[in-house]
């Protein structure tokens, strides 16, 4: 009575399981991935790549001020410089860096917190449970956006108050999906003779239902993080998120906003790179969900 | 009938209850303030006479349950209190209440969300219905790729590219929205064009792509299988069989985007400089004026859960399944 451990890289396409193996599965589906997917994983990895190797990279320090403010594109200063003279090329390689980062560190919060209390209420059920389901429900009643801005103008605007903010405000919509995909496997039998095994909370948890609700919970992670990413950028660009003199897309977007004025595309480049990324995850998870569940129409 | 208004009923005792908690939320974020409220609004500089004069006229000497009745029935008599960054009680000037702050912003921004509503709703309708008839087609991929593009991106990303083109580029429209209460009607709504565009551009992708879903889901129903076997006509299957079970699910739909416009109204506002409520918020939030915030923040809530119920309401009326869970 035990589960087959469903790892999120066993995208459950059947021909593939006649070459055996993670890997080799995982390439084969991906060789038959439409070209947007392909479009969205190359994109993915030359962001990441961007944001793990930015000193290598960056022709200047993130916040060294080598000019004067605003020079034009070209020269020394590939991209320019911004309002204080520092070279737009290097703090857009370093943005990479801070503003993916803090993206992907609030959606692992955020998951974490809004899984494991998923679990626990389809699990536990009773009265936890709708403890759990109302708490989410009032925190679900306000806008998330106002909501934390209300919560920020209290606490001050700081990376770490910005990264529990929203990972707790965004953790709602991931205790919903959790609780919900969780709650049809928890009424099977397999979790039943757990149960009567005398298994502890923490493996029926872990061992017994996560492997099962994985794919629909990886999907959500690519559609939480562009969340998370898109209401971050939009918090620094409001000035209330990521403060300067950190390199962060959004609030390049805010200092250098003047220049739109005069017709230049200055701005548009650290917009455009928030765009483009999330564009490329929804890509990504459009396939991944197209794969993993017959959510899409196909008639 | 009297089961629908039963339901009616217990959903809109139910949405009460909700904007209570959520109004006793919006409360007691000042109360988890820490204690050097009156410092971070005042500065480090002053003296413990000025902070003490501080608390006694904003309030907070008193115990929290006692200042929550006395702000929530502020509130439900229209008075939201006064604004903190006038603090001028203090100074020996005058006070600015909440409300002389927050009305001429509100109907700026109702009158921007009103505009795009009026222009989006019908449009993602007819672009959603046409979607989910011709699906799979050249005009359901393109569409389909679009939305999901100007759904993934910011919106002062679209913003600012609308900016770029049709108001530096090519002079079509005012590049900023900055109104004031005595423009003139039609030059009021000239301005106002392109952060109407951009929220059009930016709700219509959602509502489009989810009235699409409803359609496709409704248009794979074994009773429209039936009708299309016996020879009923696309037009009418659409019109009278479609149509009416579609009704809840976009209802649904146009709610929650409506819904959604609140959001967007923010960052929309502060690129075009509309002197909108969104606005009003960013700034109250810099300048840490709770009660503005608070103010803000309970309107924008308040909004929200009503288009919300008005969505559950809708689809219990068309969907009589719903009256009978289970």
């Amino acid at each position: 009575m035990s589960v087959e451990p469903a790892d999120l890289s066993t995208i459950p396409s059947a021909p593939a399981r006649a070459h055996g193996g993670l890997l080799p599965a995982a390439w084969h589906a991906l060789k038959r991935a439409p070209p947007t997917a392909w479009f969205g994983i190359i994109v993915i990895s030359i962001y990441i790549l961007v944001a793990l190797l930015a000193p290598l990279i960056a022709p200047y320090g993130e916040a060294e001020i080598v000019s004067g403010a605003y020079e034009p594109w070209g020269g020394d200063y590939l991209l320019g410089t911004d309002q204080l003279g520092r070279d737009l090329l290097s703090r857009l390689i370093y943005g990479a860096r801070n503003t993916i980062g803090i993206a992907v560190m609030t959606t692992a919060l955020s998951f974490t917190i809004g899984g494991l209390l998923g679990l626990l209420a389809a699990i536990l059920g009773g009265w936890t449970d709708q403890l759990l389901a109302r708490a989410v429900d009032i925190l679900m009643a306000i806008p998330q956006l106002i909501f934390a801005l209300m919560l920020l103008s209290i606490f001050g605007s700081s990376v770490t108050n910005l990264i529990l903010i929203i990972a707790v405000l965004d953790s709602t919509r991931v205790f919903r999906l959790t609780r919900a995909v969780a709650m049809n496997v928890v009424v099977l039998d397999f979790v039943e003779a757990a149960r009567l095994q005398g298994e502890k909370l923490g493996w029926i948890m872990t061992r017994e239902i996560l492997p099962n609700i994985l794919p629909p919970l990886v999907a959500e992670f690519g559609l939480r993080f562009c969340f998370v990413f898109l209401t971050i950028a939009a918090l620094s660009f409001l000035g209330l998120g990521i403060q300067p003199p950190t390199a962060d897309w959004g609030s390049m977007v805010r200092e250098n906003a003047t220049l739109i004025n005069y017709g230049d595309v200055t701005p548009l480049l650290p917009a455009g790179a928030i765009a483009l990324l999330t564009v490329a995850v929804n890509f990504v998870v459009d396939w991944f969900l197209h794969k993993t569940s017959g959510l899409r129409d196909e008639r | 009938m009297n089961a629908i208004l039963r339901t009616v009923l217990q959903r809109l005792g139910l949405g009460l209850i909700t904007l209570f908690v959520v109004s006793v939320v919006i409360f007691s974020a000042v109360t988890m303030l820490p204690g050097n409220f009156a410092n971070a609004i005042l500065g480090q500089a002053a003296t413990p006479e000025t902070v003490a004069a501080f608390e006694r006229s904003v309030g907070l000497d008193k115990p929290p349950v006692v200042r929550y009745f006395s702000w929530i029935g502020g509130v439900l008599r229209g008075d939201f209190g006064n604004s903190f960054s006038s603090a001028g009680a203090l100074a020996g000037g005058h006070d600015r209440t909440v409300v002389s702050l927050v009305t001429p912003r509100l109907k700026n921004t109702l009158f921007l969300a009103g505009i795009t509503a009026a222009i989006a709703v019908p449009l993602s309708l007819v672009l959603g219905m046409l979607a989910a008839l011709y699906r799979n087609s050249v005009f359901d991929r393109m569409v389909n790729l679009v939305t999901l593009t100007s759904i993934s991106v910011p919106e002062f990303f679209v913003a600012y590219i609308l900016m770029l083109f049709l108001a530096i580029q090519f002079p079509i429209f005012y590049s900023l929205a900055n109104v004031s209460p005595d423009t003139p009607f039609l030059e009021r709504f000239a301005r106002c064009a392109l952060p109407s565009l951009t929220l059009i551009l930016v709700i219509v992708a959602h509502m489009m792509r989810m009235t699409r879903a409803a359609i496709i889901n409704i248009l794979a129903s074994p009773y429209i299988e039936t009708a299309r076997l016996k020879g009923v006509s696309p037009g009418r299957i659409i019109y009278k069989h479609a149509l009416p079970n579609a009704l809840a699910p976009i209802a649904t739909v146009v709610a929650i985007n409506l819904a959604y416009l609140i959001v967007g109204v923010v960052v929309v506002e502060v690129v075009f400089v509309y002197p909108g409520i969104g606005q009003l918020m960013v700034d109250s939030v810099s300048a840490r004026d709770i009660p503005v915030v608070q103010a803000c923040a309970l309107i924008f809530a308040i909004t929200y859960i009503g288009l919300n119920l008005l969505a559950d309401i809708v689809s219990i009326v068309t969907n009589p399944r719903l009256l009978h869970p289970r």
